[in-house]
This record gives structure tokens, sequence and C-alpha cells, in this order.
């Protein structure tokens, strides 16, 4: 039972780190330094068949790997913020029950690209980021539906994991 | 709670979008009314303003980081101030539209730099 979660875990941040890497391939569209932020798809997805801990370890572990293998150390702090606040809000949706896969998907987006900002404006000492808030909520709203609908449809169609 | 059937979801999840739709439409129209274009451009590293440029004369200048291992261009031409090159990994700023209006600014996360748009009244304050 504890090699089999292992291996589900080694399996969604692999899938998690794939994504990521597809998405650096696309061009970003229209606003740069924009992203779809695919790899929350299958964030979304150990959310709802594993759990808010071990999505949040996926989604760190993610983080941590593809800022080593593709990115740079000063990328890593934005995409750790990002990451934690977009789990902390999309588990806190889930729990309440209101919201489909779906809406719990759009907030985590915004608060994605909220984390990053507000650590940025930490980073750099520079408050008129939040300039971007209007753009970076529009493109949380945008990822997140398209990322929610994709779990939703993920979570539903993959037969449940034998224990 | 948890039961709660599929269409009140699928309302919710319409209402939590409807608003942060309206809300991130009513921030951009109000950063649109209260910006006028602005007299120069300042820039600052680290957060710390190390040079400013008039919008109104045309230049062309290479801005090294510190420790002289990347650089940005800062190109000032039509009132218009534009990040034309960058020695940064990812060159965003290069990608980034000029600007010219107060409060507007382009920002190079690698080298720490930002380029703003200041003067030219009334500014917005955001601090």
């Amino acid at each position: 039972m504890k090699t089999r979660k292992l291996t589900t875990l080694a399996l969604l941040t692999t899938a998690a780190m794939i994504l990521s890497y597809l998405e650096t391939l696309l061009p970003s569209v229209a606003i740069p330094g924009v992203k779809m932020g695919l790899a929350n798809i299958a964030v979304i997805f150990a959310l709802y068949r594993l759990g808010p801990r071990e999505a949040m370890a996926i989604s760190l572990v993610r983080v941590g790997m593809v800022s080593l293998l593709f990115g740079s150390l000063s990328a890593l702090f934005y995409s750790v913020a990002g990451a934690v606040l977009s789990l902390g809000v999309m588990a806190l949706l889930k729990k309440t029950g209101t919201f489909s896969e779906a809406g719990v998907s759009v907030a985590g987006g915004v608060g994605h690209n909220l984390g990053q900002i507000l650590m940025a404006m930490l980073i750099l000492d520079t408050p008129r980021l939040i300039y971007y808030l209007p753009v970076l909520i529009l493109t949380g709203v945008g990822g997140g539906i398209l990322t929610g609908l994709t779990a939703a449809l993920l979570i539903r169609r993959i037969p449940p994991f034998e224990e | 709670m948890r039961g709660i059937g599929k269409n009140r979801k699928r309302r919710a999840d319409l209402l939590l979008i409807g608003a942060l739709v309206l809300l991130a439409c009513a921030l951009l129209l109000w950063q649109g009314l209260s910006r006028r274009p602005g007299t120069r451009a300042v820039v600052y590293v680290d957060g710390q303003a190390v040079a400013s440029y008039p919008l109104d004369v045309p230049t062309r200048v290479r801005l090294e980081t510190e420790d002289g291992s990347s650089f940005n261009v800062l190109v000032i031409e039509d009132g218009r101030a534009d990040v034309v090159d960058a020695g940064c990994p990812d060159r965003l700023c290069v990608r980034m539209h000029s600007i010219r209006r107060t409060g507007e600014s382009i920002i190079c996360l690698p080298n720490r730099t930002e380029i703003r748009i200041e003067g030219g009244e009334p500014e917005v304050d955001l601090g």
C-alpha cells in the first residue's frame, strides 16, 4: 500500500513536470510571461483523488524540479509562492463544497498569479507591480477554466486507483 | 453543504468567474482613466532609482547590471520608452510593449531592473 501510494505520487509529479515542459514549448500568447498553468491539471487531479497534502507535495516537488531543469533560482521563489497560495485557495474552496472543479481551479489560477506577484513585489521592493493585477486576474481565470475542465474530465474518466 | 447539486455548483462557478472578471475590468478602467502621459523614464535597480531620462529627448542607452554580466538597452523615441535588447535569459522585458503613461513600467526580473514612467499628473499612488 505504501509503495502503491509512492508510485502514484511519483506518476502524478512526472505528469505535472511533463505538462510544465510542454508549456515551455508553447509560445506565450499576447502577454509576455503569462502561462496557462497546465501543470495544475495534475495538481487538481491529486487534490480530488488523494487530498490536499498529497497535492501540495506534488506541486512543490514539481516546482523544485522544473526550476532546476529549465529555470533559474530566482524563478523558484516566485513559483513556490504561487504554488502555495494556489493550492491553499483551492483546498479551502474545495472544502466548502460550493464550487465544481472549474471554480476551484479558477480560484487556484488567480491565487497562483497573485502569489507570484506578491513575492515579486517583496523581492524587488516594487509595490507598483500591483499594476499587473487586472491582467493577472484575467489570465488566471482563463487558464483556470481550461485546466479545471480538463481535470474534471480526468477525475471522472480515470478509474479509481486500487489501494 | 457537500451534497449540493451540479447546477448549483455551476452557478457558483459562474458567479465566481463573473465577479473576478468584473473586478479586473473595474481595475483596468480605473488605471486607464487615472493615467496621463509621463515626462521621464526612471530606471530602478533593486527598487533604487539609478537614472532618469526625459521622454521628449530621443535616447538610446545601454544599462549594464552592477556585476557587468547582463544589460538592458533602453530606447526613448516619440515620447515612449522601450527595451529593445537585453542580456537576461528570458528577455521578457524586450517583448513587453513600449510605455509612455505615468505609472507604466517595463520590468526585467533577472536583472532586478525596472523602467518606470514618472511625471505628468495626476499620478496614482498604489504604494
